[in-house]
């Protein structure tokens, strides 16, 4: 049994490894093209929000539509931190202290959100985390943050309130965002941090604690019964799942070197745009994730060629893919038409 | 009297998010699914009401009727389509996430329709309205004409529910789908009426949305949209007087909260009410207590 | 199923790879017989509007240059890019036209995702235009040049206008808290504002998701008594605006920036609500000279639209790089940075004629030098405020 689970994790460390080498082996050679090459970054971020998604929807069993409210944390304050230290701290310690900066505010938001959240239930909890996700956006939105020769300058109504020196350097401009954030994010390192984050939620997952808070998904009562500490472990999952979340949105401020809390990057679509990479990878399947968010990720892009038509078309397969994946009746007829297939599986899984 | 006028305003604002979340509350009251593609619905219903009215030169009367038809329609069909394959799937995410599909599938399709550019819609309401206190206090047309077609809709809806026995039947279907069966009601067919009534509530909802805010775009249905479900559940969702009240609080808190805190904030003030709402009553203002059994 | 998913995603795999093939071999630049010409705009997405019109506008100057024996004898190849109002997404339609071997770009329609651009574009060392993206960061590199007024001049320029021509004692902003371009304005013109002889009496935010109500905004501007409601947005919410400010029965003077052109082309909009509204715009629909009547003759054939002043600035971008090319000498077999370091020279050498001005001169910075025309609304057209 353990073993069968060691080698489970150790395939899908093998397919992100495995990936990266094809990637690079290509890159060297040349063969791959610019636009490939642009949407790699990109790929490991939802990737990796995808599995701190999952580690929230399918092991903890909370639906949670405003996780990109905690990307959005992890942004800012990394994003923050880069733009202010640039001159002052070399590169490399300073990323790894922007992401420590990041995951850790991220991490903060998640654990004091989750403590009214995680009282919730259902349908009401989701609500809840789609509304935080809006206010994190609303209020970034607010932010006029200021250094000059007098040290931080801070208000919430607009730049000119700062009071700043004429030598003062405006870093957080309201709607305008982060401008000018060092841009260090790389593939590599887009899945160095893939692939801690996988090791962190499948150890979770395979952990005593991971067992507790599957049973608390599974029922609730008869986990409290015996004796589990439901608010602890569901904060716990809440919180870590908020800081991977915080690490992706890290990698996204430094990808993309301008940095705005607008809706197309942090807002409700976009959480349910890495919602829908949960569920169609499987719901609790932290490999299926990252296979759906990057397959998901380069459907749109590989139908650039479809012009007015590609948004139409990744919907219809958005709906289909649902279908063919999920509803009873399909999976039945599938069952009849594959059956050998599914025969063998049942002999795996005994 | 300034204090009045925001209030009218946010009345008439908030009985639209009202008539939107009427029809969320129902589809999830008996499908027990967010239709996320209602807002859409609204949107579809807006657009076939322009274009009849611009075909009979600004007859929006008919303009109306047909998008209540079309709109009931098409949230048949949708349901039929897209949501039925989906009913009793292990997890309810899937339709959820389905119906996010019908929603960027309709907004695509408008787009390819119509374009991208906004359009002007006309008014369906032409009474300019009643002034008071010498013309300090005006109440527009639209805006009575909203508050009225929401409280009677609040009414038949109520009626409909308690009184006939399609609406008993939903009724059952939402308290338990295998129990209604074996009592003889047909479910598919009662959700489908669900869905008929939602959609036809979007058109409607639509005709005064875009006659009080005369502004047409493929994503106008999508943000009144989200705003109505947030209203459905401080309300309490699935519960029909719960969504007005929800919509109204939910209108009535938008604009004081413009004018008396932050125009830049509203939007966080209005999901910060949600918030301390659902921590006080966890199930919304008129949710029902569930209690679970072991 | 879980067979199944994996048959799935292994087709789906599959796929991906074949589409990393297809890719290659793209990214080699130069030795091409055409100058090949990208454009990066929203066209689908609540910002579509904007994109589409960048992307026909220039649509429409490559077919007349191509009509009319191309640039120096070459003929223009042109194409275009979504991107969804997604810096990231802008990045990845730069990248995609890179391999479909552009060489010099128009765009990005919006200033977020030009700046973002901008990046790659200085990386690579490719010349970029960008018709509208008017945010002071969009030209911080010295590959980048807009044809546009940025954010910051339209901001003083309104502000001194208001100012020398007595038009208000007392101001209300309506502004978009959410959108880069109008807060951008909207803060400039708060501190140009300082001193002057008017007064700044309420100055009212609003997001983009919170842009159907407007009544409190103008309300507030009327019980604040503001005689002039200055509007640095675009049109798409400014006829809101304009109807619901009607309604109410409020009708002070409404100053708007180059954003609000297009409000006349609004479908069914009652242009009699915009009489009497002021704006600074490069560009006017309705102008009577033979390249506007050409053009709009030319847009509302193909496009059944009338176009606003995005399809201008994209227009006049095209013609820009013809007569930057044209005074370069440059070739279309040089590569992608030869190409840049030339147009880069000639781009302070020129000076354009266009939709948007009569004489459009530059200099290293990459800001355009042009005046802007105050137009006042008058009988549904726009006539000169002077």
């Amino acid at each position: 049994m353990k073993s069968k689970i060691t080698k489970n994790n150790l395939i899908t460390y093998g397919i992100v490894i495995a990936f990266y080498i094809i990637v690079e082996i290509l890159m060297l050679t040349g063969v791959l093209s610019s636009h490939m090459k642009g949407l790699l970054v990109p790929m490991s971020y939802y990737a990796i929000i995808a599995v701190a998604l999952n580690l929230c929807v399918g092991i903890l069993g909370e639906l949670s539509i405003g996780h990109c409210g905690f990307m959005c944390i992890g942004a800012f304050t990394s994003a923050f931190f880069s733009r202010t230290t640039e001159n002052s701290i070399p590169t490399v310690p300073r990323f790894i202290m922007a992401f420590i900066i990041g995951i850790a505010f991220a991490a903060l938001f998640g654990f004091l959100i989750g403590i009214p959240v995680l009282r919730l239930k259902g349908d009401y909890l989701a609500i809840v985390t789609l509304a935080f996700g809006e206010i994190i956006k609303n209020v970034i939105n607010s932010f006029y943050i200021g250094i000059d020769g007098n040290g931080l300058h801070f208000s919430m109504k607009d730049s000119m309130s700062l009071g700043m020196e004429a030598d003062g350097d405006l870093i957080v401009n309201g709607a305008m965002g982060i401008t000018g954030t060092p841009h260090n994010a790389n593939f590599t390192i887009g899945i160095v941090v893939l692939l801690i984050s996988l090791f962190v939620v499948q150890n979770l997952v395979n952990s005593r604690d991971g067992r507790a808070i599957m049973a608390i998904r599974d029922n609730y009562i008869a986990a409290e019964a015996t004796g589990i500490n439901i608010t602890a472990y569901k904060m716990m999952a809440f919180t870590i799942s908020a800081a991977i979340a915080g690490a992706a949105g890290v990698l996204f401020s430094h990808n993309i070197t301008t940095l705005t809390a607008s809706s197309q990057y942090f807002g409700y679509n976009a959480s349910i745009m890495i919602l829908v990479y949960v569920v169609l990878g499987g719901i609790g399947n932290i490999r299926g994730s990252v296979i759906a968010a990057c397959v998901l990720y380069l459907l749109p892009e590989l139908l650039r060629g479809l012009n007015t038509y590609r948004m139409l078309i990744y919907s219809i397969v958005l709906i289909v893919m649902m279908i063919v994946n999920w509803s009873p009746k399909v999976i039945e007829w599938r069952k009849r038409t594959f059956g050998r297939f599914n025969l063998k599986r049942a002999k795996e899984v005994a | 009297m300034s204090f009045l006028t925001y209030l009218i305003n946010g009345l008439s604002l908030g009985s639209i998010y009202a008539i939107i979340a009427l029809g969320y509350t129902m589809v999830y009251g008996i499908a027990k699914m967010l239709n996320f593609a209602h807002g859409d619905f609204i949107m579809v219903g807006c657009y076939i009401i322009f274009s009849v009215s611009a075909a009979l030169s600004g007859n929006s009367v008919v303009g109306i009727i047909v998008a209540i038809i079309l709109c009931t329609v098409l949230g048949v069909t949708t349901e039929f389509v897209a949501y039925r394959p989906l009913r009793g799937a292990t997890s309810p995410l899937a339709v959820l996430i389905t119906a996010i599909g019908v929603s960027y599938l309709l907004e695509n399709i408008a787009l390819l329709i119509y374009g991208a550019d906004i359009k002007s819609f006309t008014s369906v309401v032409t009474w300019e309205g009643v002034s008071f206190a010498g013309g300090e206090l005006k109440i527009q047309g639209v805006t009575i004409i909203t508050i009225l077609v929401s409280v009677v809709i609040l009414i038949a809806l109520q009626l409909f529910i308690n009184k006939t026995k399609q609406g008993q039947a939903m009724l059952a279907a939402s308290e338990d789908k295998g129990a209604a069966a074996l009592m003889g009601i047909n479910v598919n067919r009662t959700i489908a009426l669900t869905f008929a009534i939602g959609s036809a509530l979007a058109a409607v909802a639509g005709a005064l949305l875009c006659s009080a805010y005369p502004s047409l775009s493929p994503y106008t249905g999508a943000m009144p949209g989200i705003k109505a479900f947030v209203a459905a559940v401080l309300g309490g969702i699935g519960s029909i007087p719960g969504a007005m009240i929800g919509g109204l609080v939910l209108g009535i808190v938008e604009i004081l909260s413009k004018t008396y805190i932050s125009s830049q904030l509203s939007d966080a003030i209005v999901f910060g009410i949600l918030v301390v709402v659902l921590l006080v009553k966890p199930t919304g203002i008129l949710g029902k207590q569930i209690q679970e059994k072991v | 199923m879980k067979k199944f998913n994996k048959v799935f995603s292994a087709v789906l795999a599959s796929a991906m790879a074949a589409s990393l093939l297809a890719g290659c071999g793209g990214a080699a630049a130069g030795g091409s017989n055409t100058f090949k010409i990208g454009a990066i705009g929203p066209l689908t997405g609540a910002a579509a509007a904007y994109g589409n019109a960048v992307v026909n506008g220039a649509q429409i100057a490559v077919d007349e240059i191509n009509e009319a024996g191309g640039i120096n004898g070459v003929q223009i190849e042109y194409k275009s890019e979504d991107d969804e109002l997604n810096a990231e997404k802008s990045v990845n339609a730069y990248n995609s036209l890179k391999d479909w071997g552009m060489q010099i770009l128009v765009g990005s329609t919006t200033s977020a995702c030009s700046i973002a651009v901008s990046e790659n574009t200085k990386n690579d060392n490719m010349f970029q235009l960008t018709p509208s993206g008017s945010a002071e960061e969009c030209v911080k590199y010295d590959n980048v040049f807009r044809v546009c007024f940025s954010d910051p001049n339209q901001g003083i320029a309104s502000a001194q206008y208001i100012s020398d021509h007595n038009l208000a004692t007392k101001v209300g902003i309506i502004y978009d808290n959410s959108d880069v371009y109008s807060s951008g304005i909207y803060q400039k013109f708060v501190e140009e504002a300082a001193g002057k002889n008017f007064e700044i009496v309420s100055a009212e935010a609003y997001t983009q998701d919170n842009n159907t109500d407007f009544s409190v905004q103008l309300q507030k501007a009327k019980d604040a008594g503001a005689d002039l409601v200055f509007l640095p947005i675009y049109y798409s919410d400014a006829a809101l605006i304009l109807t619901q400010a009607n309604t109410m029965g409020y009708a002070p003077t409404f100053f708007g920036v180059d954003g609000m052109d297009g409000i006349l082309t609004v479908e069914n909009f009652d242009s009699s609500l915009a009489e009497g509204v002021m704006l600074l715009t490069p560009f006017a629909a309705d102008a009577t000279d033979d390249l506007t009547v050409n053009f709009v003759k030319k847009y509302n054939e193909k496009y059944g639209e009338t176009p606003n002043q995005f399809a201008a600035d994209a227009y006049d971008a095209v013609y820009i790089i013809k007569a930057a090319i044209e005074k370069s000498g440059v070739t279309p077999d040089k590569t992608t940075e030869e190409i840049c370091e030339a147009l880069k020279g000639a781009m302070t050498q020129i000076e354009a004629t266009g939709l948007t001005s009569q004489k459009m001169t530059w200099d290293a910075s990459g800001e355009p030098n042009k005046e802007p025309k105050a137009v006042v609304i008058k009988n549904g057209a726009y006539v000169s405020a002077e």
